[in-house]
This record gives C-alpha cells, structure tokens and sequence, in this order.
C-alpha cells in the first residue's frame, strides 16, 4: 500500500517536539544533582507518576502492536492486553512500596540494599542493560516503520530523528524531563484513543460488498470449464500461464482498462451444519475454525484477493501490473470488510459497546491470509479472503502464536502458559517501570500512583479491543503490515485525527524509550562504574557520567534500529518480558520475603534466570524461524516462550545458592 | 485530638508494623487475583471452547472474563489503597535519608499515626 504523506501529521508532530523539547530544556536548569537526574528529587505527585507509569509502558508494541494484532486476528490481541495489565497486580501487590523503601536511584540499588555487594550491582546493571536493549529495538524499529508512510522519508531517518529527540530530553533534564514527557504522552495516548473508540461507536457497523466482490457459487466443473480461456460473470477469463497454471485455485479475469488482472480465488462453499450462525457448541469439524461443516457438493465461490510480485529485476508488479500511483500502474488496496449483518441489514448506525461486540459476534469479517506463489517471472503473494464469522474472530485461538490451544499438541499449551506467565511476572520487573518508583516522595505515594496508572493502562486497553476490531471493520488496513492499523483507523474518520494519532503514536515512542535509556544510563553511570568499578564521583559528575553514557546508549539504539530494519522485531517485547521475568523478580521477590535470601543467591539468581531465559530464547523455534531462518523444527528446546521454566529455576537457584551460603551462626553473630 | 508523641523504638515498630500489615494485605490481594487469572489461562489453555459460550448480554466467556480480569484489577487496587497504611515517618535504614517527608499529609488512608522525631 503507497501513503500519501501527511503533512498535518508532520505539523502536529513537530508540535509534539518542540513542545517537549522546550520543556526539557526549561525544566533542565533545576536538575543538576544525581537525586534530580535519576530520581526527580523524589517529589513528582503521585496522580502525575500514575499517568507517567501508563506513558512509560505502553510502548509501540501496545498501541501499534495489539490494536494491529486485533485488527488482523481478533480477540488473541487482547490477550496480551490482559497479560500486559495483569502484571501490574503483581507491581502493585508485591513490589511497589519495597521497591520504594529499599532503592534509591535503579533497580540494582533496591536489590543490593541489605548487602552493598558490587557483585549484585553488576550481575543487576548487566541484566537491566540486557532488558532495556530488547525493549529499545522495537521501538526505534517501530519509529521508522512510522515515518517511512507518514513523511515519506527513509527508515534511517526516522530512526535517528527519535533517537536525537530521546536523547536531548534525556540529556536535558533526566526523569524531571522524561516524566513529564511520558505524563504528556500518556495523557494524549488515553484521551485520543477514547475519542477514536467513540467515533468506531458512532460509525457502527457497515457491510461492504464492493471493494472486494464475490461471483457465486458456481458448479467447480463450469469453473475448470471456463478457467482455460472461457468467461466468469460476462468478464473474459485470462488463460493461467506463466506459472498460474500451477495453482488452479486461482482465477484472473480481464479488466475493463486492461491495466493487468482481477485475481479471484475459488473456495470450496461449505455449508454450516449447526445453524445458520455458525456457532457450535461441541467442537468443530477439525478444520480448526470451529464451526461444525460439511461440504456441499462442488460448488463454489470466487472471491477477489490481491497479489504483489516480486520480479527478478527487483520491480513490483501488483494483480499483473506495475506498482506505483501513475496511470497504467496499480497499489494493493486497502482492507476490512464485514460481508454480512445480522438480519441481512446494510449498516447498524451507532452502536453502544456492548451491542458493539455482540452484533459483530452475529457478522461475517472478511479477514485476509496470504500465500507465496512461485510464477516464472518472480515469487507473488497472493492475499486471499477468509471470510469468518464475527463469533469466531471474538475467541481465542485465531492467531498463530495462539492456535496451538486449539490442537492437540501439549507443548502448545506449554508454550501459552508460559507466554501468559511471562507477561504476569514480566512487568513488575522491568527496570525502566521500576524506577519510577524512585521519583515519588513515599511508599503511599508509590501506591497511589500505581493505583492510578492500573486505571489509565485497564482503560486504555479496553479502548484497544474496539481500536483493533474498529480497524478490522474500517476498510482502511494495509494488507501488507498491519501495524499501522490504528492510524489508518483515524484516517478512516478525519485527515486531521490521523495526524493526531500518527503523532502520538511518534510520542508513544519518545515517552518509553525516554525511560529505557534513563534506565540503561543509570545501569551504567551508578551500577556498573560507581558500584562495581568503584569510581567515586560527585553528584554533578555521577551526572555529567550518566548523560554520556545515555548519549552512548542512545546511539546504539540508533544503530540497532537501522540494522534490525528488515527483521520482524515485535516479538523482541515479549523477549524482554521473559528475560526480565526470569531474571529480576525471583531475587526481587526473595529478598523481600525470605529473610535467608543471601548476596550469592541473588547474584545466581540473576544470573541464571538472564543466561537460561536468552539462551532459551536463542534455541527456540520462533528464534531460528524469524532470525536465523532456519527450520523452526531444526530447534532443541521444545517450545519457544521460556517463563515456565526459566522462572522456577531461578527461584530455585536462589534457594540453593542461599542455603549453601548462609553465614554461620559464628559469623551471623559477629555481623550483628 | 492530638496524639501525644512516640519515642523513637516506637515510631520503628510502628514503621515494621505497617509495612508487615500492608505486606500481608498485598499478598491477600495478590492471591485473590492471581486465583481469577489463572482461571482465565487454564480455561483458554485447555477449555477453549468455553471461551465460546454467551454467559451475559449476549456476550461470550472470552468478553466477559477479559473485562473483567481488567475491571477486577482496578477494584482490587483501589480496595489495596484504602485499606493499606501509611508508614509513618522514618529514616531510611539503607541511605538515611527521609523516607517519608510527609507521611499522612495527602493520605486518606485510615490508621495513618503522626510521629514526633524529636
């Protein structure tokens, strides 16, 4: 799909920029101690801290990443939606007012607090630069995914625009600058995604059979009749050759302009055996869409899909004709058709949320899938119709990080249980979350603000549940890459909300990787020279240090951002979740409610739960698919999310390593 | 009325008193929800198809459980915060510095005590 860029979105944008950057610079002259820089004098109000939590964390991969996921497979988005807020139980619950008691300025402080060991502070700073660099790539991926449609502008650029903004807001004032960036960004994020769910609400539901039409049911012996040459619907029927004649599941008709093809692909028309809304109550038919059918003879129904082919002179050809915006040339269209209503109606008008959710259950969604087809001048992908009913597109189940709940294989459950565990035990241990505890004045104020950002982050992602079935039904997704989905959503509404969206969506990435650089900078600057290397310096100089190293890691980010370009990194969220799980929250936990917890038990804690959990991940399936393209059967772990293994054992191993450590009765005494 | 002032071994008992209190209710409340989610990820895992059945407004388990897994953690933490206590104020054992400036002057929690330093 071609975007035309959006000049009020680089308006609004800039706008954006400049403000924050004003700020920082304003709010720079009254932070020059360590106690401002890391930790905002500790005197942020609570209510501001809350919303800031919710601009901390919810990162690209939330806004973009879920309504996206949503949008393409229905309900198994929102799982990560309730994965994501859960764990905020467990910040709230267990960790917020220790953490606050305990530390001072990182993570590394609250778990060295009783033992003052450089080797917690080290085997800590190393885990917290680990967390936050898997974090860090997805977003500055995710920034130039978002300027390349919107301005037009290379990935690189967008890449290193964010990472310069990030780093003048982090230089300038430290968490003083990135708190009330992430406030901004937060408050933005939550209020603009609620008038975007009003407007999906307003709009309500609408059939569209037009942009991609269906011609049927017909008899499969006419089709094979006709395919050679012959005519379907009164339109000329292009003789498969050049490779098409492989895949006769395909049809191309001529159009009237000539400029290449209509692709149509024939599907087996299967009739419902358990009513007419598709709903089974006992299982499916193993087909694994979960209605009970049965074929109905050979008939069936040609239904209009897109393809793009990649020639070997690396030009594009879209449907059989060249790829651009001129006449003669042809782009993929944009999609997100409902094909049917309940009762056979055209629109629904506005709907409330939940006759929102249950006149979409009694729908039929046209979701799309794709498929590689090798032709002779190039490899097309073809993206074909799966036209679903709404009560299947409201389930778990769909996506294929989540199908496996529906087979029969264990180990896909496994695999669930593990994501669902990571995602819960994962945000209470993420260093760049957990030092905002810090910029609070006291534990009742670490409390409330977590109250109040468990309230922003639940509502924000109930609003991603309509965001992604809103996009699903717009007619405005990119079948290509649906991270852009809620963007284009706004699109569907006003040029104007567009820009609006597409400029928070450029914030929602300033707020989180504003956190995970003051995060990395202070792994840095206060764990790894001051802590473990010993250097002793003065506040202004802790400062000037911790400002160098988030120039440094800033530019890494930057790097990493450009060379990551072409790899799927989403899933690099979930990465950091598993290891931060695994490597953080045992000793966190242990060392708050196990008085025989020792320094050796924390460090082996840390230690095995970050070498176990990446070492996991790197063996997995998902890992030797998406990066080493390999065969994902080739991998030696059984499944590929880690947290159900790599978490006990790092309990474990604290527990072993404590009690072969524990001091004597002798030298407990003296250390009294 | 004014309460008369604690000494200090009494503010510091004070201080573990309320953190072990609010400690205890953590993990009462931690409990309860940890029970409700793992319902709702032992069903998806090995009951799909529960997810499936209507149960209320014509809105399926997967809905419903969802919300209000969501709408559960937000009363859950405003029932942790109005029961929790403040600590009073107290040096910080590890910095010594003031751990709570002004414990009590924005909160609303009840047992909130007001210690005298002196």
């Amino acid at each position: 799909m071609i975007y035309d860029p959006s000049w009020s979105a680089v308006i609004v944008f800039l706008l954006f920029v400049i403000g924050t950057i004003g700020l920082s610079a304003r709010l720079g002259r009254s932070t020059k101690s360590t106690e401002g820089y890391f930790a905002a004098h500790g005197q942020i109000p609570w209510a501001v801290n809350g919303i800031a939590f919710a601009g901390d964390y919810l990162s690209a991969a939330s806004f973009l990443g879920i309504c996206g996921m949503i949008a393409s497979y229905g309900y198994d988005g929102f799982l990560y939606s309730i994965g994501y807020l859960a764990g905020w139980v467990v910040a709230l619950f267990v960790i917020a007012e220790p953490m606050k008691a305990l530390g001072r300025f990182t993570f590394a402080d609250a778990l060295d607090a009783k033992f003052n060991s450089p080797g917690i502070k080290a085997a800590a700073g190393v885990s917290t630069l680990a967390v936050s660099m898997f974090y860090l790539i997805p977003q500055m991926v995710g920034a130039g995914v978002l300027i390349r449609p919107l301005l037009g502008f290379p990935h690189w650029v967008g890449v290193v625009m964010v990472g310069i903004v990030v780093i003048t807001i982090v230089v300038t004032a430290g968490m003083v600058s990135t708190t009330w960036v992430q406030f901004l960004k937060g408050s933005l994020l939550v209020l603009f995604s609620g008038v975007l769910v009003v407007a999906v609400l307003r709009r309500g539901l609408e059939v569209d059979r037009e942009s991609f039409p269906a011609i049927g049911p017909l008899s499969a012996d006419v089709l094979a009749a006709e395919s050679s040459g012959g005519s379907i619907a009164g339109r000329p029927v292009i003789p498969p050759d050049g490779g098409w004649e492989d895949h006769p599941r395909y049809v191309r008709l001529a159009r009237p302009d000539g400029v290449g093809f209509d692709l149509y692909r024939a599907d087996p028309i299967r009739e419902q055996a358990a009513g007419e809304d598709g709903a089974s109550e006992d299982g499916d038919d193993g087909d694994g869409d979960g209605v009970d059918e049965e074929d109905a003879g050979d008939m069936v129904m040609l239904r209009q899909g897109q393809s793009m082919t990649e020639l070997a002179n690396d030009e594009w050809l879209v449907d059989g004709a060249p790829f651009g915006q001129g006449e003669g040339e042809r782009q993929l269209r944009p999609v997100g058709q409902i094909t049917r209503l309940p009762g056979d109606r055209d629109s629904t008008g506005s709907l409330g949320p939940i006759a929102y959710l249950t006149t979409l259950s009694e729908s039929e969604v046209a979701l799309w899938g794709s498929e590689k087809v090798e032709l002779a001048d190039g490899t097309a992908t073809v993206y074909f119709q799966k036209p679903t009913p709404g009560s299947q597109v409201l389930r778990p189940g769909e996506h294929p990080v989540f199908a496996g709940i529906r087979g029969d294989d264990p180990t896909a459950r496994i695999n669930f249980l593990s994501l669902m565990l990571a995602l819960f035990c994962g945000t209470a241990s993420l260093p760049h979350i957990l030092i905002r505890y810090y910029t609070v004045k006291d534990g009742a104020a670490a409390r409330k603000s977590t109250i109040v950002g468990i309230a922003s982050i639940g509502f924000f992602y109930v609003l991603t549940l309509y965001l992604g079935l809103g996009a699903m039904t717009s007619g405005s997704m990119d079948v290509t890459n649906n991270n852009m989905a809620a963007p284009l959503l706004a699109r569907a509404f006003s040029p104007w909300l567009f820009a609006i969206i597409s400029a928070i969506a450029f914030t929602t990435v300033l707020g989180t990787v504003s956190g995970l650089i003051l995060a990395s900078s202070g792994a840095v600057a206060h764990d790894l020279l001051g802590g473990v290397l010993g250097l002793q310096l003065s506040g202004t100089s802790q400062v000037r240090v911790a400002k160098l190293a988030a120039v440094a890691v800033g530019g890494v980010a930057i790097m990493l951002g450009i060379v990551f370009e072409e790899l799927n990194v989403s899933y690099l969220v979930g990465w950091a979740f598993s290891v931060a799980a695994s490597a953080n929250l045992p000793a966190l936990v242990m060392l708050l409610f196990w008085p025989r917890t020792t320094k050796q038990g924390i460090i082996a804690s840390v230690i095995v739960g970050m070498v176990s959990s990446l070492g996991w991940i790197l063996l997995s399936a998902d890992t030797f698919a998406k990066v080493y393209g390999l065969d994902p059967d080739a991998a030696p772990v059984p499944f590929s999310q880690p947290g159900i293994v790599t978490i006990p054992l790092s309990f474990v191993t604290l527990v072993i390593v404590s009690m072969l450590t524990k001091p004597s009765n002798a030298t407990a005494e003296r250390s009294r | 009325m004014r309460e008369p002032p604690i000494t200090a071994d009494a503010a510091a008992a004070g201080v573990e008193a309320t953190r072990l209190h609010n400690a205890k209710l953590g993990m009462i409340h931690f409990a309860v929800y940890l029970a409700f989610y793992l319902g709702f990820v032992f069903i998806n895992a090995f009951r799909p198809g529960w997810m499936e059945t209507i149960v209320l407004a014509g809105l399926n388990l997967a809905i419903v459980y969802g919300f209000g897994l969501i709408v559960a953690a937000l009363l859950l933490a405003l029932l942790y915060g109005r029961l929790c206590r403040t600590v009073p104020v107290a040096r910080d054992p590890v910095f010594g510095v003031d751990e709570a400036g002004a414990a009590g002057a924005d909160d609303t929690t009840s047992g909130d005590r007001e210690v005298d330093r002196s």
